[in-house]
């Protein structure tokens, strides 16, 4: 682990109109580490997410990236960057296969411009491998006849085989049973061991416990606490969540608060 | 509630001819029913009609079939890719009529007539403009692509009788156009073609192989590959053999196969066909994954405008004239029908090439076989839409297996 953030947020702002939906925020995230993201509705995560992944851009503040600042201006700037969102939708194609999903908009083709299937597979699996995703039957099959754990397992193979740097995952167990929930667990815990920084937002305190480093509590668009997993409990967590500290109160003017 | 789907070991149990029949029957089970009906339904309809009526298997008549499939398999082909984008096209009868219409005028000889390709090239030209205007309505504008194609439908409609005016009709002369769909190949140059595509298919099932093995990824067993390629070279073997105990292959025969192989490789082994199923089967992932998803909308109504004019070229051939009709009844539903029976889904996402293809053989098999139980033209409709009703019912049942076994 790096000392070096890959992902720095200083003071980061941002208004809809008159609604101020984060309000300077500071937040980072290093090489290896699993930094949940946690809030009541309405905290601001999607919010914090969608600045990140270049769909909102910010008002104020700096983000930075390994240390250098950047502008992130779309979807693309976020990913040539090698940051990569899983959203709660998943965005696969029900009728495509795992190799085909897992290139989707980005497939290979050889010389006279026909796809590579025989890399493409190849590598898919080898991701999927380096993941131990073991549960599929077949890389050749549709994406509708998986099961929740296994489309999620996909999506995230589908966000780490670009070189990504961060992979943002947005409730990667809100509609999973215990069993996969695990194995998503485990899939995440394993994509910080390779290294890379991991952003998960969750509602679910006990699947936080089990896999982040740190945890990152938002509250009304601002950040009020910052744990380290092994020095605090629920309890701490559930308080910031609920009555953290807020530096501006809203509704009231930043002189009034001054 | 997905149900996890059984599981499966891979790598050696797959290269057993035992275990690819296991694997193919789960499929069909679960509703992924491929080929399988319409393949039952073709042999069903020529069992009926050759009890029927014994001229229906005849050399003949089968040249027939294919000469009246042609167009309609053509304009099905287009409309496909419209369907696959969970799009419809209800402007192909007329845009087919649009093209009949305006290569008669343009090689009719009339003192200002062009020469013949570069009239072909005009009128396929207008196709592709045509669907241009189309895709554009509908991605930029934003107007439902039901409703933009059915003001194509009356608005084609009326530049067929616009640009037919007070002749009435126009009876085609151009010999290249006539022998589009009259004319037949030579039978010696028919087996050369055959074993040129019997050769190539057989060549790129040994290359798909060798490189997958080189890869270390599983292969289907020798012996299904091999069945693969006797079944193509049987199947086309007994076209042509049969074929040339009557007229011959009609070049429009071969104008079909050479499209359907063309199209087949564009949406299986290229990037945009990829990017079709994807746009279809869900377009906010699609976008979320960098595809311009207006562009692959565009340009299947290019391909479904160019498709619909080619095959109205070929069925003016057929009828060796145009009127004022031109590009109604038939033209209008049945290439819809032929691609629905096929198997393509209305909802977008899935369908093939192959369906319009053997949708349209069985549209036209059933016109043929009734017309020659002399039995009028609404009976024919009452039983074409009995068949197109039979055909979706069955892929609904097919798609709630498909959803028990969680592949919905």
């Amino acid at each position: 682990m790096t000392d070096t953030p890959v992902l720095e947020l200083q003071g980061v702002s941002k208004n809809f109109g008159a609604v101020q939906a984060l309000f300077e925020v500071d937040f980072h995230v290093s090489p290896g580490e699993v930094m949940a993201l946690v809030g009541d509705n309405g905290a601001g995560k999607s919010t914090l997410i969608k600045c990140i992944a270049g769909i909102h851009p910010i008002d104020g503040g700096e983000i930075r990236f390994n240390g250098e600042p950047v502008s992130i201006h779309g979807p693309k700037d976020a990913a040539r960057l090698g940051i990569e969102v899983v959203y709660q939708d998943l965005a696969l194609c029900d009728n495509l296969d795992v190799v085909e999903n897992m290139y989707l908009g980005r497939e290979l083709t050889d010389g006279v411009r026909k796809l590579d299937e025989t890399t493409m597979e190849a590598k898919a699996r080898e991701t999927l491998k380096g993941l131990s995703v073991t549960t599929l039957s077949s890389v050749r099959q549709t994406v509708a006849g998986l099961s929740g754990g296994q489309r999620q397992s996909v999506a995230v193979a589908k966000a780490v085989m670009w070189n990504s740097e961060l992979v943002i995952l947005d409730e990667p167990t809100a509609a999973l049973g215990v069993a996969q929930t695990a194995q998503v667990l485990a899939l995440v815990k394993r994509l910080g061991e390779q290294g890379l920084a991991v952003i998960l937002i969750s509602h679910n305190l006990h699947d936080i416990f089990e896999v982040a480093d740190s945890i990152t509590v938002l509250r009304l668009g601002q950040n009020v606490a910052e744990f380290k997993r092994t020095d605090t409990n629920q309890q701490q967590v559930v308080e910031a969540i609920t009555a953290g500290k807020l530096s501006k109160v809203p509704g009231q003017n930043a002189e009034a608060v001054a | 509630m997905v149900t996890e789907p059984p599981l499966e070991t891979e790598g050696p149990a797959r290269d057993t001819v035992a275990a690819y029949a296991r694997r193919w029957w789960t499929d069909v089970k679960g509703g992924e029913l491929g080929s399988l009906p319409i393949i039952v339904g073709l042999i069903i309809i020529a069992i009926v009609f050759q009890t029927q009526n014994d001229r229906f298997l005849t050399a003949s008549n089968f040249v027939n079939l294919i000469v009246q499939t042609a167009p309609y398999a053509v304009i099905a082909m287009g409309v496909t890719f419209a369907l696959l984008l969970g799009e419809i096209d209800l402007s192909i009868g007329f845009v087919s009529g649009v093209g009949g219409v305006l290569i008669a005028l343009l090689v009719a000889p009339d003192g200002n007539e062009m020469a013949t390709l570069p009239a072909f090239i005009l009128c396929l030209a207008a196709g592709l403009g045509i669907g241009l205007l189309h895709g554009l309505i509908i991605t930029k504008v934003g107007v439902p692509s039901f409703v933009v194609t059915l003001a194509g439908l009356l608005a084609w409609n009326g530049v067929v009788l616009l640009l037919i005016g007070s002749r009435g009709t126009v009876i085609l002369q151009n010999d290249f156009v006539v022998g589009l769909a009259n004319d037949f190949m030579d039978p010696g140059l028919s087996w050369v073609l055959f074993a040129v595509c019997v050769g190539l298919y057989a060549a790129v099932h040994f290359f798909t192989m060798r490189s997958r093995a080189k890869a270390g990824l599983a292969n289907d067993p020798l012996v299904i590959v091999l069945l693969r390629i006797g079944g193509l070279a049987v199947i086309l073997a007994i076209v042509i053999a049969v074929a040339n105990q009557d007229r011959g292959v009609p070049y429009s025969g071969i104008l079909v196969g050479g499209l359907f192989v063309f199209w087949t490789y564009v949406l299986t082994r290229t990037r945009f066909g990829r990017h079709v199923y994807a746009v279809g089967g869900n377009q906010e992932a699609s976008r979320r994954a960098g595809i311009n998803v207006d562009r692959v909308k565009i340009l299947c109504f290019m391909f479904c405008s160019f498709m619909a004019v080619l095959g109205g070229i070929i069925l003016a051939s057929r009828l060796r004239s145009v009127d004022t009709n031109t590009g109604g009844g038939q033209a209008l539903l049945y290439p819809i029908a032929a691609a629905v029976i096929g198997g393509t889904s209305l909802f977008g996402g899935r369908g093939t090439m192959k369906a319009a293809l053997l949708g349209a053989l069985v549209m036209i098999s059933i016109d043929n076989g009734l017309g020659l139980l002399g039995l009028s033209s609404g009976t024919k409709f009452v039983v074409t839409g009995g068949v197109l009703l039979l055909a979706v019912s069955l892929d609904s049942i097919s798609r709630r297996g498909r959803a028990q076994s969680g592949r919905a």
